[in-house]
Parts: structure tokens; sequence; C-alpha cells
């Protein structure tokens, strides 16, 4: 494969709609924008359905559709983050990802630069992680009908034999560990909306976590959960598993790593880290006899460096997250309701 | 982080609730009225009650911006936003907040008002210079500490000569409100809200001081501490109150000393009495029409007054029928006590300002008191 | 009710303005409500405004006072036999 330039020509001009109508402009944005860059043999079939052979074993597949705003953020973009975002949901089934497709959304008026950018840092993510985006798709909506640019991205997993991920397999007595600090998607965003800023060295942890997944359920094959926090960030995910085991959870906040300055940029803005959103973080939930060597497996992986043992899984038939507070009291861990809006009291 | 981290220290938090647990008297119960939503979330967010004995109970008050603030003044909000094509800034606590018929701002905007969630005025500020040809206004809520920061936009906007922009006002001030409860039949009569003493506004003190709740302590005989919001704070306030109690005083201490003196930040007060002047009446939420309890424009500044701006039309407003969030604010009932608590009315759908303010009654006994309705869920060691 | 947290102030600007920090997180803030504030002064800022400085004397007061609380508990305790 050839090397690719992080840093290409800077494109002239923006899209219109006859960069979706089919013609020419068409034909010349795909060849010119996203085959170049994200050029891989089986893209290259140039056909309109990606035709590959697949390996033995039972298939996991995922979609994520990918909007934000601001489009580039300290840490990535809209492009690194959606190649990121449907492999780590591939990759907490316990599979190994093996193909990516990419559908675009582009808003008249975008400009082209931008695009190239964003199919740049898209291209990069997934050669970095080995997993080719093997077919896409574009279209423009009209000015006003689009943020932007939206990406909707698919991907294809093989799960190894003998792994069974599944939150349903939340048990009582099962220790809960977590791959690092929270909050740092969100902070880095929000550090950067309109009407927010704030100054901060806070990037986004947006990463691939399927190598650290690949070690982790090859040490201890009989991983019994693994969910990424993204949205409603560690609060929501963990109250998603206990509701589907029927289960309840008991943290220790202070075994949870959170960054000073997300703890500080959470402060000013009165948000709890526990809901703000991860993009390179998972949550696993083991047998306790298997928790250390899991534990030693993920600190010994770059993605997993700050992983600790956050708490357990209790019984609980109503299914509530309560938490151990670093002050000594107890509290209860709620779905977030809502966004969780920057607030004054 | 200075002077937070170290209010949130476990030892010391052990430390005081060994002295609370050995002072408060086995033989009586202590119900500590806590005025602000910041204590109701600090008690909530860091479990505190855990470490308090059983006869020291907290009965919340209604230091909620958001949950007094009364329907009608909200669909205003919303018919501001809706009717006159405005840019509606606000504050992100009163997004959620349902008005009449669950009409919220976030609703609002949904259907195309053009409503912008702002960190402060200075972002209001930006805003209205960023488009010279809308009009925009700012929805302003709060008690005594939000209250300033309005005054210095108004100051500033009429420095740069910012004619598109203006202030919907509904600030309001903590003294006239505490004066009420402590005259409500309920208090004061009936007896049915027991109040020994009051954890005594901390940010709002930082801005008036402590001075003013000095009539309450000497004409209710009442003690107040004004208590930080950390935990340790509200800890320690509460030990100050049991010794008041145990020894029979009723003084305002200080226990805030780091930010409230007992005059207040003079320079804030000036700037707020220089724009603002006392409403002669306001309704609130759960406390009924208050007199003198709350601010509006001066006529010096009735340019950015945005009751006086836009034409708001005269409305029905009304909340949720059984909805117990009067009561709840008063003190008089328990958010449990709510037919419609936790059934239909859950932080997701709110249908009182109680549930939607993290600071609300509501909305803290179901995000962090649950568990101790489930009963000792969890085992013994593990909580150790 | 009104989150307000203690900041550092790093920057005095034109206009009534300052850079202050918490940990690594830097905001713009107003301090046309306070002062005589100098750069290193800790402040009270809530929605984007410094409402007060910070008294180090009175904070470090009041944590010893926490301290102390504890102190005559722990005496009393061992009067008390160490009952809890």
């Amino acid at each position: 494969m050839n090397a690719i330039d992080p840093r290409p020509a800077k494109r002239a001009g923006s899209i219109d709609m006859a960069h979706g109508g089919g013609g020419r402009a068409m034909a010349d944005l795909i060849r010119d924008v996203f085959q170049s860059h994200l050029a891989n043999p089986i893209l290259d079939q140039g056909n309109d359905a990606a035709l590959f052979d697949v390996p033995a074993g039972r298939l996991v597949m995922s979609t994520d559709g990918h909007v934000i705003s601001p489009l580039f953020f300290p840490g990535g973009d809209i492009g690194s983050l959606s190649v990121h975002g449907t492999l780590n949901d591939v990759a907490m089934a316990g599979a190994r990802p093996l193909y990516l497709t990419a559908s675009f959304i582009l808003e008249e008026g975008f400009p082209l630069a931008d695009l190239e950018r964003i199919v740049v840092s898209m291209a990069l993510a997934a050669r970095q992680a080995g997993v080719p985006i093997v077919t896409g798709d574009t279209k423009v909506v009209e000015k006003g009908k689009g943020d932007g640019v939206f990406i909707t991205t698919t991907g294809l997993g093989v799960v190894p034999e003998g792994v069974h991920v599944s939150a349903e397999r939340a048990r009582p007595g099962q220790k809960i560990l977590l791959s690092g600090s929270i909050g740092d998607h969100g902070v880095a965003i929000l550090s950067k909306r309109e009407n927010l800023e704030f100054e901060t060295e806070i990037r986004s942890d947006s990463a691939a976590l399927h190598t650290l997944v690949a070690e982790m359920v090859s040490a201890v094959p009989g991983i019994a959960v693994l969910r990424d926090p993204t949205r409603g960030g560690l609060a929501a995910t963990l109250n998603e598993i206990a509701q589907a085991a029927g289960v309840g959870v008991l943290l220790d906040e202070a075994a949870i790593p959170v960054k000073p300055d997300v703890a500080a940029a959470c402060e000013l803005l009165g948000l709890d880290p526990l809901y703000v959103a991860n993009e390179g973080k998972l949550v696993c939930l083991c047998e306790p006899d298997d928790a250390d060597r899991l534990l030693h497996v993920m600190t010994a992986h770059p993605n997993g460096a700050d992983a600790s043992i956050i708490g357990t899984v209790i019984e609980d038939d109503i299914g509530l997250v309560q938490m151990q507070t670093g002050f000594g009291g107890m509290r209860v861990v709620d779905w977030l309701s809502g966004e969780q809006l920057p607030r004054i009291c | 982080m200075k002077y937070v981290d170290e209010y949130r220290d476990r030892t010391l938090a052990r430390t005081v609730a060994a002295a609370i647990r050995r002072e408060a008297r086995p033989d009586r119960t202590y119900h500590i009225m806590e005025f602000c939503g910041g204590h109701t979330h600090a008690i909530f967010r860091y479990g505190v009650k855990d470490l308090m004995p059983d006869n020291v109970r907290f009965v919340h008050g209604p230091g909620c911006p958001v949950c007094v603030l009364p329907v009608r003044r909200l669909d205003d909000a919303v018919e501001i936003a809706e009717r006159h094509n405005v840019i509606l800034c606000t504050y992100g606590d009163m997004m959620r907040v349902p008005g009449t018929k669950q009409r919220s701002l976030i609703r609002a905007k949904a259907d195309g008002a053009d409503i912008k969630m702002v960190y402060s005025t200075l972002d209001a500020l930006k805003i209205a210079r960023d488009n010279p040809d809308r009009e925009v206004v700012f929805f302003a809520i709060g008690f005594e500490t939000t209250t300033p920061p309005t005054a210095a936009a108004i100051k500033q906007a009429e420095r740069e000569g910012l004619s598109n922009f203006s202030v919907f006002c509904n600030h309001v001030l903590t003294p006239s409100a505490i004066g009420h409860i402590l005259e409500s039949p309920e208090v004061r009569d009936l007896g049915t809200v027991k109040i020994d003493g009051f954890l005594g506004p901390s940010h709002v003190s930082s801005v008036i001081g402590s001075e003013p709740y000095e009539f309450f302590a000497e004409e209710f005989g009442k003690p107040v501490v004004i208590a930080g919001f950390e935990p340790l704070d509200v800890m320690q306030s509460t030990l100050m109150l049991i010794r008041q109690i145990n020894e029979g005083r009723h003084e305002v201490e200080n226990e805030y000393t780091r930010v409230v003196t007992r005059e207040g930040n003079l320079k804030a007060q000036n700037l707020v009495s220089d724009v603002f002047e006392l409403r002669q009446n306001f309704e609130w939420r759960g406390l009924g029409t208050v007199p003198y309890s709350a601010l509006k424009i001066r006529d010096a500044f009735a340019d950015f007054d945005a009751e006086k701006r836009f034409d708001i039309s005269p409305k029905n407003s009304r909340e949720v029928k059984s909805c117990e969030c009067p009561a709840i604010l008063r003190g008089v009932k328990k958010p449990t006590d709510c037919k419609l608590f936790g059934t239909v009315c859950t932080p997701d759908t709110p249908r009182g300002s109680c549930m939607v303010s993290s600071e609300g009654a509501c909305a803290a006994y179901w995000t962090y008191g649950r568990y101790r309705e489930a009963g000792s869920r969890v085992p013994r060691e593990a909580a150790e | 009710m009104c989150l307000a947290i203690p900041a550092r102030v790093t920057q005095l600007d034109d206009g009534d303005m300052a850079v202050v920090a918490l940990e690594g997180v830097k905001k713009r803030i107003s301090i046309a409500l306070i002062e005589d504030v100098e750069v290193g002064d800790y402040v009270l800022v809530h929605v984007g405004y410094a409402l007060h400085k910070v008294s180090p004397e009175e904070a470090g007061r009041t944590l010893a006072m926490m301290a102390e609380a504890g102190v005559l508990a722990e005496e009393l305790e061992e009067i008390a036999g160490g009952a809890l």
C-alpha cells in the first residue's frame, strides 16, 4: 500500500448539487476525493457492491451514523470518528473487524478542501486499524438541509470461536473493568463549541479498540460483557448492562480515572464526567478470578494503559447502578435524562 | 482543584461525621432546612446523608431558581421566542422545564424558534453583536448570585449602544423567600414543617453578605449558618447548627468565610441597584405571590427591558394537575408523597420543575435517593 | 443553587476581562463585579463572571476548624473508652 499524505493539496471549491447528480462531476468527486485516498483492492473493483470472501465463524455487523459539531476537534474529526466508532461497535461483540463501508451525505456549499481532509483522516484511521473501507455512497442535499457532512459507516467482523460477549451475561459477583479515563471526548468537543469556548490540552480519546479487544479475548475468552461508553457516558453504559441482565452495579468512585482537566471543565460547566461521552474507552465484565489477568493485559496495551477495576456486579432486580462516593457516602448513578446541558445551578 | 478538593476530603469527612454523631443528642431530632438547591445537590451527590445520624434530617427548601419560576413566566419566554421572532438566549437549566401543556424551550426550538443556550451573559452580548439585524433577548433567571452578571451585561449593552439586546428579567430575592417560608402557617402555626435551623445560601451570600439573615435569626429565633456548597462545608455547617440548637442560640454564623463577608460584594450590589428596582409583587412557584421578592429593570434602562419592548399576551398558564411541586418547594411534602413521582413524572418526562433541575428535590430524590427506598440492597461490607 | 467554582487569575486584560485557570482549563471571564484583582488571586467564578475573591487565610481557617472538630471528638472518645 502507498503511504497516505496527510496533507493533501488544498482543493478549491465546494460541493454543489451536481456532485450528487450522477454525472461527470460526481464521478470526478468519487475518483479524486474518495477512491484516491481510500484505495484498496476491493474498493478498486469499482462495482456498486463489494465482493469478498469471508472466514468461517459467526459474523457480526454494526452500523453507526455520525453527526458532530464541530466537524474538526482536538484529537480527531468526523472522519476518524466514523471509522473508530464502527470498529469499536464490532469489537464490542468480541469480534475481529474485517471490512467497513461508508456513506456520505454532503450539504451543498460544503468546502471540498474540508471534505478531502475528512476523507484522508478516514483513510488513515482505516489503514492504521488494518480494516479497509470496501464500498461507499455519496448523496448531496440542498443548503440548509444538512450540517456540512454526515457519515454513516457499517462494519463487518468475525467472532473467534468460544467467545460469547453479551450484556445479558452480566452476573452478580463479576468484576467491572474500565480501560482508561472518562470524559475526554465530550470535554474536547465542548471546548470548541460556540458560546462555551475554553482552552484545554484535553483531546478526544477517539481510537480503535479492536486490537485491545483481541488481546483481551485471547487472554480471557470467557469475558461476559464488552461495551464502549459513548453517548451518555459510563453511566448510560452501566445502566444498559444492569437493565439487560437484571442485575445491580456497585461502583467505587475513587477507582474511576478522570483527568484533572476533564474534572475541572466539568466543574466549570456543571457537568458530571460519568455522563460525558467517550470514543476510545471500553467497559468489560468478567469473572472475579479473571479480573487481575485481564487488567494486566489491558494495562500492557496502549489503549488500556490507565485501566482499572471500577466495581462489581451485585444482585438487584430493579437494576440500580450505585456508587460509593470518594467522599464516603453512596449515590445512585441514573440514566442521563435528555442531553447533558451545561448549567448554572 | 485548589479550594475544592480539600473540602471533599474523605478523612476529614469522617472526622466531622464523628463530631456530629457525638454532639447530636439522641433524644431529639434536628430538622435542618437547606435553602439552596446547591446544598441539596451536594447532600445527594456525595452521599452526605450516609455520614449523618438518623436524627439529623434535611428539609429541602425552595432555593432553586429553575424550580420557583412560575409557568406563566416560562410561557412568556416561549411566546417572546416564537411570536416575536427573536434570538432567545437562555442558560441550559431552563431548556427542558415544561410550561403549560408540557411546552418547553427545547420543544419550541424543535418547532423552529431560534433559542440559543449560553453559558454567560457575555455570550448573549456577543450574539447580539454578531446579529445586528436580529432582536436578541436574554432570558434572565436566578437569585442574587446570577443578578449582577445580568446587570453588568445591561450596562455593557448601554455603553456599546447594542440596541438589539434586551433582557426578560426574572431575578428573585432570597431573603424574601426565607421570610415567606418562616411566616407560612405550616411553619408558624400548624407545625407541619419543622425547621430548627437553616443552612444559609453560599454563593448568594458572597454577593449580599451574611447581614440580611440577622433579621430572621432574631425575629424567628432560628439559627442560620452560611454554608459552602462542598460536602464538607455542608457537614461542618450542620455541626455548627447542632451546637447552636443544643445551646439554645439563634445566631447567624458563617462557615463559608473564604468568600462570604458580613457586608458582601458592595460593587456588585451597587451595580444591581443601578440597573434594577424591586417589583411590588412576584409570583413564585410553590410560594404564590410574594411581595417585594423580585427585581425589575429600572426605567432608565427601559430600552433593554424585553417586557417593555415586546407585547406579551395574557395567558391562562397552568401547571399539571396533581403535581406537588408547590408543596414540595415549601417543604410541606416530600417528592415521594406525590402521585406523579416516578410514575408519569420522571427526569425523562418531567411534569414539574422540581424534576427537571438537577438540584430540584424530585430529580435529586429520583437520581440519588432511590436506593434508600429500595431498602438495603448494598451488602454491608461493600458499602464500608 | 448557584454553581460557582474557585479559579486562579492568570492574566488581566482590558475591558475588565481576565483569564482564569482551573487545573489546565483556561477560560476568559469578566472581572467587572470585583475590585483589586491581581494575577495569582483565586476568584469565585459564576456564569463567566468573578463574584468574589477567595480568602486563602479564611480557607485555611475553615479547614483547621473541621480538623479541630474531630480532634475534640477523638479526645472525648478516648475519655468515653472509644465507644462510637
